[in-house]
């Protein structure tokens, strides 16, 4: 009889190599206060000078979420007092945000759904605060200071965690193909502050909603999500309000705590920056950018399920991501067996790389191995036993992996050599002879048991299809 | 000397620059007792700079200039005369510093002020007030304070100062030298600390029109370190000062003349623009209907920009902190409760809240609506006339203490200068004579957004005519 409306705030870290108004590095884990300058310290008199590359990355965003472009866009400040911001003022947008009135489809159960994007703006990171044990003293570091941002914020369009999941995911895979970032949550390349409220099922006016920050795991998400969901309805049910206001989430102890509520909300005090002119986008650079975009994720699912006449839900798998997607076109290019590379990518890959413990990004399989692999799937050097093998060998070896050396190495190429085959039959038979009177009763169940035995007897290696003939023959004949 | 004459015996070998550095240090140190000029002297990085040599043989190579605190100095206290930064050494040099070090000038030291540029008599500084030479009872004006003085004293041979709503026309108006404050985006705002951002602007003082044109080809330009400054190409300012302004119309607004501007300074201007027709210039008569506007319309913009611009000095990267405080919050309020001066605190207060939700457009919003009326109103004016001639300042220089208590009339004393910030047009404040009181009045010509060298010309056709910034100070 509830029913769960939630809006989204996320934040995705651009990956452009220098900060948004300054030359220093963005990169990721540098020694506290290394990757900083008078410009991002906000010492007094410096200026911020726009890096246009940011621009790039946030127009091809908002033209991937379908937003109405803002033809001049102003950077506003945003005033607060906090020692991870060293201007007291963070350098964001408010009042004409590069792109309003968007959407993205998500799809959920089969069921495709519209998640509208109300606004999405450019803004620098702040810094972070880190609490020395050894003296008990906090120290802040700058190096994040002016890392781009873009803040994507939905409309309360979101009924589930399910939902949301999808959208993130969505969205990360968005920006993987505009290359824009690379939405590692862990890093804190892609945050979300996720608005909720509860609602009798029917009602169309919103309720009270709480806005809980510091989720950073898709899992995360789905607990934060349940646990505001019970909450909220608890305090309904037993007759009390829900109170506006800001609250923290610790996934570790499953619960969010309240940080400050509407009373004590800050008045940021908003007004443009008058360091920085408004950014003019031209009708020339925002269509050299839509057709400079690369096909994005349902565009390609679409072309995969004609061009590779796969189902859709195999094209759906692999072009979620654009690194597989792109693995699997350049192998396919190879070896021209989309069903069977497909099959491989989606069956097992993620099983290898599971046990392996290797990320898909970080395993870095070369398409060129990859194919090869394929061709010897498909020529039967191996078989599909020793197929799981070779590919976790692969994952953990990455591009320098040599399959041929590895399969001759291990001795892994497939048996299909009748005679031997054949010979490894007679043996399992005669060892077997009350399965066999079984088989021959019409007990034909235990004809799976003797083909194992033959199998095993040959390392796994033998060519299946030869054990099954010649089984047939030698039971039959 | 001018700077402009020492830097040409400099060149000719008649004068080493280090007898003028040193010549200025014994000025300084005989005078600047009685005026406090300045905050900070660098003697030591200023001998060191000459003797390292190295820069380009340029009209004012050698030639000592002194720099407004509000100006970062790499390695040397830029404290914009308050407490929050009295131990505040730039880890880097403003643009304009790296050129007119470039350029082969040392710099003497930093130049008292008001505190953070906020106020027009330079009484609000931390480091005391500065007294005008003309008459140490009285202020030298503000907020270049320091530059105007130390200038018209002899302790400085040309100055840098910055002019927000008149910082550096005003107090060249009250002490008898020459300021100009350049177009908007002319000169780099990069490490100048900033007051109010879309009005700063830094420029020269210094005894002539000659001296601020040569400094204006050292330091105007574009920096792409900062996003404001314009990229165009300048002329030589000193280049352009050819002295022919005939058929040249100059604007007298009557809005400028009327009540509250002391007669003597009417007197005075009135008889500059009878000077410039004698040289063959056109009087005519424009109109400013916008004058009511442009005090308020100020107050609000430049406030509102300073209450985020002072927001930084916390008390957790640099500066003054407060001592005995036990939260972080408690930490921000009693750091800047101590380390800002009256005046600084009333302002970031009045800027907080014409930005404050609710109040933003009320007041911010309207404000800028009306900086647009004030651009369209000099467009109209400047349709008909190529400057406008008008008094710096409606009084010469009150007593020192008089108007610190009375917010409301050291306000209104901008008004004929703020205009100028806020359509970002140059300005120039060329001495025009004396009052009954034998205190200098000062002339402003204001030109269209670029017209600098114009502006620059027909201030320097009036001196080349007359005397008024040859008269020695008391």
């Amino acid at each position: 009889m509830w029913e769960t409306v939630i809006g989204l705030e996320v934040h995705v870290e651009l990956s452009t190599k220098s900060k948004i108004f300054c030359s220093c590095s963005t990169a990721f884990g540098g020694e506290p206060n290394t990757q900083c300058c008078p410009v991002c310290m906000g010492m007094p008199g410096t200026l911020p000078v726009f890096n246009k590359q940011v621009l790039e990355y946030a127009a091809k965003a908002a033209i991937a979420l379908h937003c109405e472009i803002s033809r001049t866009t102003v950077f506003d400040r945003k005033n607060y007092f906090y020692p991870d911001l060293p201007k007291a003022y963070q350098i964001s947008q408010l009042y004409s945000p590069i792109g309003r009135n968007g959407y993205m489809e998500i799809e959920v159960d089969g069921e495709t759904k519209r998640i509208g994007i109300h606004e999405m703006h450019m803004e620098e990171d702040a810094g972070k605060l880190i609490h020395s044990e050894f003296d008990n003293e906090t120290y802040p570091d700058y190096n994040r200071c002016g890392v781009p941002l873009i803040e994507i914020v939905s409309e309360p369009d979101f009924r589930s965690a399910k939902e949301v999941v999808a959208y993130l995911e969505k969205l990360k895979s968005m920006c993987e193909y505009l290359g824009i970032s690379d939405c590692k949550m862990q890093e804190g390349s892609m945050r979300a502050d996720v608005n909720l409220s509860v609602r009798k099922k029917g009602d169309t006016a919103f309720g009270v909603r709480t806005e809980t920050k510091n989720v950073n795991s898709f899992r995360a998400i789905e607990h934060a999500i349940e646990f505001e969901t019970a909450r909220q309805i608890d305090i309904l049910e037993s007759g009390g309000t829900v109170k506006q206001e800001t609250r923290h989430w610790n996934e570790d102890r499953r619960t969010g705590v309240a940080m400050r509520s509407k009373e004590n909300a800050q008045d940021y005090r908003y007004f443009p920056d008058p360091d920085l002119p408004p950014v003019v986008l031209s009708e020339e650079y925002i269509e050299q950018l839509t057709s400079s975009l690369p096909e994005l994720s349902e565009v390609r699912r679409a072309r995969f399920t004609q061009e590779y006449a796969l189902s859709d839900y195999a094209a759906g798998r692999l072009t979620a991501s654009k690194a597989l997607a792109d693995l699997f076109e350049n192998t396919v290019k190879l070896c021209n067996e989309p069903k069977e590379t497909a099959n491989w990518l989606i069956e097992c890959l993620p099983k290898a790389l599971d046990d392996a413990g290797v990320a898909f990004e970080d395993a870095d399989i070369s398409f060129e191995t990859f194919a090869e692999f394929i061709g010897a799937i498909r020529s039967k050097t191996i078989n599909k036993n020793v197929g799981m093998k070779v590919l976790a060998a692969m994952v953990k070896e990455g591009s320098s992996f040599d399959l041929k050396g590895y399969i001759e190495k291990n001795g892994m190429a497939m048996i299909d050599d009748t005679d031997m085959i054949r010979a490894a039959v007679k043996k399992v038979l005669a060892e077997n002879q009350k399965s066999v009177e079984e088989y021959r009763a019409g007990k034909t169940k235990v004809l799976g048991f003797l083909i194992g035995q033959v199998m095993r007897s040959l390392g796994g290696k033998a060519n299946p299809a030869s054990v099954n003939a010649v089984m047939a023959e030698e039971l039959n004949g | 000397m001018t700077a402009v004459e020492l830097g040409r015996a400099i060149s000719r070998k008649e004068i080493k620059p280090e007898e003028a550095l040193g010549a200025v240090y014994g000025s300084i140190a005989e005078k600047d007792k009685s005026v406090n000029a300045y905050i900070s002297l660098s003697r030591e990085q200023a001998e060191a700079q000459l003797r390292a040599g190295g820069a380009e043989g340029g009209l004012l190579r050698g030639v000592p200039v002194s720099v407004k605190d509000n100006i970062c100095t790499k390695g040397v206290l830029t404290s914009c005369a308050s407490r929050i930064l009295s131990n505040y050494i730039p880890v880097y040099d403003a643009t304009a510093v790296a050129k007119v070090k470039s350029a082969g000038m040392p710099i003497v030291g930093k130049l008292n002020m008001d505190e953070f540029a906020m106020g027009s008599t330079s009484e609000t500084s931390y480091y005391g007030s500065v007294k005008n030479p003309n008459d140490l009872t009285r202020v030298p004006g503000g907020s270049s304070g320091g530059a105007a003085a130390a200038v018209a004293a002899g302790e400085a041979i040309c100055a840098l100062g910055s002019d927000t709503g008149g910082s550096i026309r005003q107090p060249a108006s009250y002490c008898g030298v020459t300021g100009f404050k350049p177009t908007y985006g002319y000169v780099s705002r990069y490490g100048l600390i900033a007051y109010a951002s879309s009005l700063d602007q830094i420029g020269p003082i210094a005894k002539d029109v000659a001296d601020c044109a040569a400094i204006m080809d050292v330091i105007s330009g574009h920096d792409a370190h900062d996003s404001t400054s314009l990229n165009i190409e300048h002329p030589s300012y000193y280049g352009s000062l050819t002295g022919e302004i005939r058929g040249k119309r100059i604007g007298i607004p009557e809005e400028c003349f009327g009540e509250g501007v002391d007669e003597d300074v009417k007197a005075a201007v009135l008889a500059c623009g009878k000077t410039l027709e004698g040289l063959g210039a056109e009087l005519v008569p424009v109109r400013l209907p916008f004058m009511k506007y442009v005090v308020p319309t100020y107050y609000i913009i430049a406030t509102a920009e300073a209450s985020s611009n002072l927001s930084r000095f916390d008390g957790v990267k640099y500066g003054f902190r407060a001592e005995n405080v036990d939260s972080i919050d408690d930490l921000y309020i009693e750091t800047r409760s101590q380390g800002f001066g009256k005046e600084v605190q009333r302002r970031i207060l009045l800027g907080t809240f014409v930005l404050s939700s609710g109040y933003y457009n009320a007041y911010y919003k309207k404000a800028l609506l009306l900086k647009r009326k004030i651009i369209e109103g000099f467009a109209g004016a400047f349709a008909a006339c190529d400057a406008i001639l008008c008094p710096t300042a409606p009084t010469t220089a009150p007593k020192l203490g008089e108007s610190l208590n009375d917010s409301m009339k050291m306000y209104l004393s901008d008004i004929f200068t703020v205009s100028v910030n806020l359509a970002g047009l140059p300005g120039l404040s060329v001495p025009c004579g004396k009052d009954g009181n034998g205190l200098p009045v000062g002339a402003q010509l204001i030109g269209a957004a670029g017209h600098d060298a114009d502006v620059l010309n027909i201030g320097h056709a009036f001196q080349l005519a007359t005397s008024f910034h040859k008269r020695k100070t008391r």
